[in-house]
């Protein structure tokens, strides 16, 4: 069971959160293109180790988080606000 | 029965209580403190179980959670629970056992003969023998199997018992209460702590239970950890699993020892601990080795039948033979010997360093060193075992009934392992230790590779107050600990293996020998974890802990490799079998799925609604006082709304109040079409996609000011479209000032349509003016009924004139009263869920059917609502060559030709070119009676779709061989020029 320790909410299970994919990739702008948005939608690394990824705080603050994951340990590195920006650490 | 092999004194059963039990109809005596299998063994019963391939005789061979064939069923009717494991199944007065997989009696099995078929049922059976001819799969050769291989009967019946979900947070969570897990909380405790020590067994002790000089160690420390505030003890409660984030689960048998769980009482409690550091003091338990007929009853592990003897009272045999490779196993041949039970000889695979054979002797057991039991005699029950040089060069037979092994001992890493850390192999203990701790524990006494109870204890205070100090507690008040042990030499001398003609088992419960595992490996099956999967070897209830290095050590040797380089199958939760009752908790029926009602709800159920759940919602299919079926009730609400009026309850609708500055920036860049124009007191019709471009919901969006914006969403789309406001304004465009909660539930809303509605309406609404003029379609005004507040939207779903009106939730059904009454003269009727699918797609409105994940606006026929200018969710991806190819099925009506209703139409039906065809054109989406028409009519998605408005085509079902000529047409089956909704 994850423990997220939401910015808003504090230390929280799993439980109360639905996961939202790849925090890495960003929405083109309106003139991005057909390339822009199929990779928006479409291309993901899946990277076998550390992952920014979106975590929705759907049964607390509602908010969507931006977690640092591991993905084979699990381990949780950080957690911060949509709109703080996150560097994937190397995997 | 009488209990015959129970000694006169000593163990911890309470002997002046008698407790009556049943296994398999007949009667048994035991008393308080016994298992079912030490009350079974006191009575001299040794046959408990049949096997699940072979259909082997089994009996007892462990005295604890590992066992692996003592399996029982307790209980019967609805509480009857298959599986239980009666090494740990405490009894009561009044329990009722019973043998498992066994037909028609224990004794008598007929599908033991599968003995001698063994050698058609070889590893892997399942993958490589009944494959051919594929029909005989489901009707011949799995009842077969399932009749002969298998475990218990689950109970028929709904579980008549509570279970229920304990959270709880600890400072150091101890697994385990031997000498080691005692020592631990109680240094963690007194260095103030907080505490939680859970072992699986109903006295708290762990080895400590076996050592009655240790008793007064036991009482002090329990005595001392009890009366520390925050130390909380849990016997009786098995920790399953160790989970990341420091997360662990846990299985308290709460009531498992009493006949029903006491009134208001839970018959289990799964804990969920979140724990700072953990102390994995879990012990260790022996192993067996694999020799020929190793699964006869009265084959048994050392350690058990001490446990058997010193705990329980009970005598597992007459004339004891003990094989073993270590020295600690002789301390289990004194402890028989010591009460009473002859031992005949001890069988040592090693040719010196036993340091006990001297004491041996003293005591006049014979040791024969340098041996190897070779077979075991007798069916049913051991009555000789054979032994011979390791060489090979002499072998003899010795009388005895009861054969106590020992291949050593496995420290518990289970828990350790379920974190990734990696064990590591001991070349001393010929066992896996521990590895480097991944997660915030530490591990401790035997179950760390520490033996004696001294030096576990020992051990265990150290681990304790590291756990303590690692979360900043200072050390406290030191505590006595046992006197030091007696000379302990936990080294084993490895053997694993007597190869001899005869079913040599590696894992006993699912029938796997050691020539299984050779097989596997033969065919290509290498890897431990391929052969695990191939030969079923270590995937029974004890997960391989009962003998899973066996077939390692066995696959090793096959491979020509160490047992450290072929490692054992990863463990995984659970350690031991959880019921799916305590899994669910609270969490069943509506406690899991919960009813959400409208605020109409009540009025409703007074007046007959029929009601269906949708998602989570109850709502009204139609109002029949007689409950009559079929389609009349509804056809004639139908007909209400298309010559009078008619009123729906429609409170189920999402509804998100959007406000801010930039809110009508937000909904243009949600919707495809445009709100930021839209007039203040104006509702408008929208469609939002997904980003991939296929359409994700529609609704109507009325601005109820500058800066203030109700949306409506379907009703099961409801939660999905605010978490995509939400992602989208969050992540994507945080810059935009607008702020939107959910207000669903705050409103209670019903729509009242037909071409009587503003007769209805102006009987009943004050300070609005309801004209054509002063209130035009798309309008929204607010008004007042009976005194309520309401706001009216004039919006239409089934095509007629119509008006929605909200009025806050508890108003609900006073607003709706007033606007029946007022109706009643020109002939209002309730109506419900049907009816409003039914006018809906008379009218050609699309609904889930249709938007089911799969359409694009295109597709829906909604191009035009696709705005040329500016961004919105979904756009370009909507552009994609294939999502706009011009041979996609798309929205059109179809209808029968034959207007009676004779011949059906179904949704699903799939639409061709002849009636034979097998060339699919596409699908009806949504069928239904026709009020308007008179007929079979419906919506359909079609290749080129609208270039066939006129074709005659064929709606085919195959599934009931039906066939309907049907005609393609508008969507709009009523009214296409829009007239009556802006009457």
């Amino acid at each position: 069971m994850h423990r997220i320790d939401c910015p808003w909410c504090g230390v929280r299970d799993e439980a109360e959160f639905s996961y939202r994919g790849d925090a890495t990739v960003k929405r083109p702008p309106a003139d991005g293109g057909a390339e822009g948005f199929y990779a928006y939608v479409y291309d993901r690394t899946n990277p076998k180790g550390w992952h920014v990824e979106w975590w929705h705080h759907v049964a607390g603050c509602r908010q969507f988080l931006k977690v640092v994951r591991h993905t084979v340990t699990h381990e949780i590195r950080s957690v911060a606000k949509a709109t703080d920006e996150v560097a994937a650490p190397p995997a | 029965m009488t209990q015959t092999h129970r000694l006169a004194q000593g163990g911890r059963i309470d002997r002046s209580r008698t407790l009556r039990f049943t296994f398999d109809g007949r009667r048994y005596e035991g008393h308080p403190g016994d298992t079912l299998a030490s009350a079974l063994l006191a009575s001299g019963e040794r046959l408990v179980g049949r096997s699940f391939k072979h259909h082997r005789p089994r009996g007892i061979v462990t005295a604890g959670p590992e066992e692996p064939c003592a399996l029982v069923e307790l209980r019967s009717g609805a509480r009857r629970e298959p599986n239980t494991r009666a090494t740990v199944a405490e009894i009561y007065d009044g329990l009722e056992a019973t043998s498992q997989n066994r037909w028609p009696s224990l004794a008598f099995d007929v599908s033991a003969i599968n003995q001698l078929v063994g050698r058609f049922l070889p590893a892997g059976f399942y993958y490589k023998t009944f494959m051919w001819p594929a029909s005989f799969w489901e009707k011949v050769y799995e009842p077969i199997i399932r009749r002969a291989a298998g475990l218990g009967r689950a109970a028929m019946a709904p579980d008549p018992d509570e279970y229920e979900s304990m959270h709880a947070h600890c400072d150091v969570l101890v697994v385990g209460s031997g000498a080691a897990g005692l020592a631990a909380a109680r240094a963690a405790g007194a260095a103030g702590a907080r505490v939680i020590v859970a072992d699986q067994d109903f006295e708290l002790g762990g080895g400590l239970l076996l050592e009655p000089e240790q008793e007064p160690w036991r009482q002090g420390m329990l005595a001392a950890l009890s009366g520390m505030p925050e130390v909380r003890l849990l016997p009786r409660t098995t920790v399953f699993g160790f989970y990341e984030h420091d997360v662990l689960g846990a299985v308290e048998r709460v009531a498992d020892h009493l006949p029903v769980p006491p009134e208001h009482g839970v018959r289990q409690r799964v804990w969920t601990i979140r724990a700072r550091q953990t102390v994995l003091a879990t012990g260790s338990t022996e192993r067996p080795i694999a020799f020929p007929n190793n699964d006869r009853p009265g084959v048994m592990l050392a350690s058990a039948a001490m446990t058997y003897v010193r705990r329980f009272g009970a005598r597992p045999g007459e004339r004891a033979v003990f094989f073993a490779n270590n020295d600690i196993a002789y301390d289990a041949a004194f402890a028989l010997h010591h009460a009473g039970v002859s031992v005949a000889a001890i069988i040592d695979v090693r040719k010196k360093d036993s340091k006990r054979a001297a004491a041996a002797a003293d005591r006049g057991i014979a040791v024969k060193l340098g041996s190897v039991i070779s077979d075991v005699k007798g069916g049913r029950n051991v009555h000789g075992v054979s032994f011979r040089t390791a060489n090979g060069s002499v072998e003899r037979v010795l009388d005895a009934d009861l054969l106590c092994v020992s291949g050593g001992w496995n420290p518990a890493v289970h828990l350790q392992s379920h974190t990734r850390a990696r064990p590591i192999w001991n070349n001393d203990l010929a066992a896996f230790l521990p590895g480097k701790p991944v997660q915030a524990e530490r591990s401790a006494g035997s179950a760390a590779g520490v033996f004696g109870i001294a030096h576990c204890a020992t051990d265990g205070a150290k681990a304790g107050r590291e756990a303590a100090a690692a979360l900043g507690f200072r050390d406290g008040a030191a505590f006595e600990l046992p006197a030091p042990d007696a000379e302990v030499d936990p080294r084993v001398k490895p053997f694993w293996e007597v190869k001899a003609k005869g079913k040599a088992f590696v894992d006993l419960q699912n029938d796997v020998t050691a020539d299984d595992i050779r097989l596997a490996h033969r065919e290509g099956y290498t890897h431990i974890e391929h052969a695990k999967r191939y030969t079923t070897h270590s995937m029974a209830t004890d997960q391989g802990r009962f003998s899973g290095i066996l077939g390692t050590a066995v696959l090793a040797e096959a491979r020509g490799e160490t047992i450290e380089t072929v490692g054992v199958p990863t463990f995984r939760p659970y350690v031991t079998p959880v019921t799916w009752g305590a899994m669910a908790g609270r969490h069943a029926g509506h406690h899991l799925q919960p009813v959400r009602r409208s605020p109409l709800h009540p009025w409703h159920v007074r007046n007959h609604g029929i009601f269906l759940e949708t998602g989570l919602w109850m709502r009204p299919l139609y109002y029949s006082a007689t409950r009559e079926t079929g389609w009349d009730p509804i056809l004639k609400e139908a007909r209400a709304v298309r010559q009078a009026v008619g009123i729906c309850d429609v409170s189920t609708l999402g509804k998100i109040d959007i406000q801010g500055r930039d809110a009508g920036i937000l909904l243009d860049r949600l919707y495809t079409n445009t709100f930021s124009t839209l007039a203040v007191g104006k509702a408008r019709y929208g469609l939002m996609l997904r980003e991939d471009g296929i359409m994700f919901d529609d609704g109507t969006t009325s601005r109820l000011s500058e800066h203030r914006y109700l949306m409506t969403t379907t009703t099961a789309k409801a939660a999905e479209v605010l978490a995509h406001m939400e992602f989208y304004h969050q992540t994507v465009w945080p810059e935009l000032d607008v702020r939107y909660c959910t207000v669903t539930d705050q409103w209670a809303q019903m729509s009242v349509a037909g071409p009587k509605t503003r007769l209805a309406l102006q009987g009943c609404v004050e300070g609005l003016d309801l004209s054509n003029e002063a209130f035009p379609f798309m309008g929204v005004c607010d008004a007042t009924v009976a005194g309520c507040p309401v706001r009216l939207y004039r919006v239409s779903f089934s095509g007629e004139m119509a008006y929605e009106v909200a009025t806050p939730a508890g108003y609900g059904e006073r607003v709706w009263e007033a606007i029946l009454a007022a109706g009643r003269p020109h002939g209002i009727l309730p109506y419900g869920l049907e009816a409003l699918g039914l006018l809906r797609i008379e009218k050609g409105h699309v609904a889930g059917p249709e938007l089911n994940g799969q359409t694009t606006a295109r597709d829906l026929g909604f191009e035009k609502m696709l705005k040329k200018k500016g961004d919105y969710v979904g756009r370009v991806n909507a552009e994609r060559p294939a999502l706009v190819a011009p041979d996609r099925p798309r929205l059109v009506g179809i209808r029968a030709v034959d207007p009676s209703f004779e011949k059906r139409l179904r949704g699903g039906a799939h639409i061709v070119d002849r009636p034979d065809s097998k060339a699919s054109l596409g699908w009806a989406t949504s069928i239904t009676r026709s009020v308007e028409l008179e007929r079979w009519l419906g919506l359909a998605m079609i290749r080129n779709g609208p270039e066939r408005i006129g074709q005659r085509l064929y709606a085919t079902y195959p599934l009931k061989n039906e066939v309907v000529e049907i005609e393609v047409c508008s969507p709009h089956h009523v009214d296409p020029e829009n007239l009556r909704v802006r009457a």
